[in-house]
């Protein structure tokens, strides 16, 4: 690994990563059972360059921002790359958004230049709210067919020069990336990372988990997100490892994928965790007797030889089928984006696969504690990283209460957002708006949250704010959405849900018409961001002189009804 | 050659039996993630069944935020 401490950049690590390891294999793209693509170190830089310099001959040059907005692709990385040599701005958004939200959210960060793939591109051209944001000056498109009405955007695959480009060096304070947390509504979040930010987490994640030369990282959770970028980009590079990205993410080509490149990591959300266990369960479940005995048997002896530490050489004599299935190299499950329930991970450290189950926000970097199974712990999120402080602010008498982080590895506020950093800071400590506590041997264990927001096993941030465009112009008096548990606190991290608040017009009834066009509106969000139910108040929402309503004291008010009897199901 | 309606009937057919729900329960423009109550990982495990069997490869790309069967025909026919 590149000795990351002598480096002010990302980019500067990155270069020298490329020369370093010129001859090992960087990535490995497939699409179902075809390889497209393996390049070694030295390929890629033949590929990046031209684009680098490309970027500066369009007068790209140190700070500019340009956008990513693909799939998990080789061609990510070439352009993130290209983006960082050059001295600029990555921000990289979730290419699940819809065309409407990505208009926004590249009208906020100003970026300059947009790097996309066609269809992506085909939907984001037609879209209305693009000729909002007038500072997209340049659209590169990958994988455009040659006939397409490319829109004004120039290919990608042709915007290449054959002149060398120059290195521009960046400073560790500076903004290396501006990488949106949420926010798609009224108030988009967009952490603005330094390039100190990468550096010290990924010095403190490798030294837990780390990679070297013929490891292979399985990149599926969405490269815009602060995992994948850090595990699936910046901290294999570094190290001179392997990125296998699939251009299709469905089971079967996943399940192919681990025993046909011999994965060594992979990062999952919860759900798709879940997901595997339900399937290995089912398959144990079938099990003749005797052989289900058999195996039940070697579990327990799995599990009572890795009490202390994983012992992967024995477990993958133990189990051999099990790991043979995840390719027999699998090292560990990198889970996040989202809380993972304790059985989940227990069940997969009992078959010899550790977890690294962590905590982390996009504001502080990747991740602020990781389990460093030292011994596992299904029950915990582990401790903190080494260079994070973290410190539960205000205790009730059981120990919980608000985490505060303070590390490196935590932003310097959010872009043009002045007011809403310095609420989110107190004395140099970000205010996690999580609820939990810390335990005799260090560990976190997470029991809730303080914020008006849910997250989805999938990994979604929602904001309640953010989906009430859907519901304007609603024919009741006034609206407002909440996180139920915001309203009525529960010491839970999971199935958390979204609610409408309404006070009807004086007279006015819930009517099955009503109710219909809540549904439809509700609909017309993405599944994940949908509304539970609706709650009534009869009385006039508290609002500020701006006629903002006060979402705290409605919260309170709101959180005097019977949670169970006053939320009425879609 | 399959019309859209033949198409979408084959889609809610082949959904019926996928996820074992009674036959003739299924509209084209219900929300199959509320009406089936599945996950995402779920819905991707329908579109290889769909895929096998109208004989043709959907992208990731083409059902983004596709979540009733009537546009998940619509971008079945239009590779058929």
């Amino acid at each position: 690994m590149l000795d990351l401490s002598q480096y002010q950049s990302v980019g500067a690590a990155l270069k020298d990563a490329l020369a370093t390891f010129s001859g090992e294999t960087c990535l490995i793209e497939a699409d179902r059972d075809r390889e497209k693509e393996r390049l070694t170190y030295k390929e890629f830089h033949d590929r990046a360059h031209p684009l680098a310099r490309s970027l500066q001959d369009a007068g790209f040059t140190a700070a500019d921002r340009a956008s990513i907005i693909m799939t998990n692709q080789s061609k990510w990385l070439i352009s993130a790359y290209s983006i960082f040599f050059a001295g600029g701005v990555l921000v990289p958004l979730d290419y699940k958004l819809t065309p409407s939200e990505h208009w926004q959210l590249l009208k906020h960060s100003g970026a300059r230049i947009l790097i996309t793939e066609y269809p992506i591109w085909r939907q984001l051209s037609a879209a209305p709210e693009r000729s909002a944001a007038e500072n997209v000056k340049l659209v590169l498109v990958t994988e455009a067919p040659t006939s397409a009405d490319l829109a004004g955007a120039q290919r990608w695959e042709e915007f290449r020069s054959a002149a060398e480009p120059a290195f521009v060096p960046r400073e560790r304070k500076d903004v290396a990336c501006i990488v949106y947390s949420s926010g798609t509504g009224g108030r988009p979040k967009g952490c603005m990372m330094t390039h100190e930010n990468y550096l010290e987490q990924c010095v403190a994640l490798t030294s837990l988990y780390p990679f070297w030369p013929g490891v292979r990282y399985l990149s599926i959770l969405p490269t815009n997100h602060a995992i994948d970028f850090m595990v699936g980009f910046f901290g294999p590079f570094t190290c001179g490892a392997c990125v296998v990205h699939l251009r299709t993410l469905r089971p079967e080509f996943v399940r192919e994928a681990f025993t046909k490149y011999k994965i060594t990591y992979v990062s999952l959300v919860p759900l798709v965790l879940k997901n595997l266990q339900k399937g290995l369960q089912a398959r144990f479940d079938e099990l003749p007797t005797g052989k289900r005995k058999m195996f039940n048997f070697l579990v327990r002896v799995n599990k009572a030889f890795t009490k202390s530490k994983p012992r992967l050489g024995l477990s993958r004599i133990l189990l051999g089928q099990v790991h043979a299935a995840f390719g027999g190299e699998l090292r560990a499950i990198i889970v996040g984006g989202a809380f993972t329930e304790p059985q989940t991970l227990q069940f997969f450290y009992d078959l010899g696969i550790p977890v690294a189950n962590g905590y982390g926000l996009t504001e502080a970097g990747t991740a602020i504690t990781v389990n460093d199974l030292n011994p596992f712990r299904a029950d915990t999120v582990g401790k903190p990283l080494p260079g994070m402080e973290v410190k539960i602010v205000e205790p009730a008498a059981d120990g919980v209460g608000e985490v505060y982080v303070r590390s490196k590895t935590v932003m310097t506020g959010y872009l043009n957002e002045p007011e809403l950093t310095a609420e989110s800071f107190s004395d140099g400590w970000l205010k996690t708006g999580d609820l939990g506590r810390i335990d005799w041997a260090g560990h976190l264990l997470l029991s809730g949250r303080k914020r008006n927001m849910i997250v989805t096993e999938e990994g979604k941030n929602i904001y309640p704010e953010d989906i009430e465009a859907v519901f304007e112009s609603l024919p009741v008096k006034e609206f407002c959405v909440f996180a139920a548990n915001f309203i009525w606190p529960k010491r839970s991290m999971v199935g958390e849900q979204l609610i409408l608040a309404l006070h009807l017009e004086s007279g006015q009834s819930y009517s099955d018409a009503l109710h219909n066009d809540i549904v439809a509106r509700n609909n017309r969000l993405l599944n994940y961001k949908r509304v539970h139910g609706v709650v009534l108040l009869d009385e006039d929402f508290p609002r500020t002189a701006s006629l903002k309503i006060k979402r705290n004291i409605l919260a309170e008010r709101l959180a005097q009804l019977d949670r169970t009897s006053a939320i009425l199901p879609l | 050659m399959r019309n859209l309606d033949q198409t979408t009937q084959e889609v809610i057919e082949l959904a019926t039996q996928h996820f074992k729900v009674t036959a003739g329960t299924l509209e084209p423009s219900d929300d199959f993630f509320k009406k089936l109550g599945i996950d995402s990982l779920q819905a991707l495990e329908l579109l290889s069944r769909l895929e096998n069997h109208f004989g043709i490869e959907l992208p990731d790309y083409e059902v983004q935020g596709v979540s009733d069967f009537r546009t998940l025909a619509e971008r079945i026919q239009s590779r058929l």
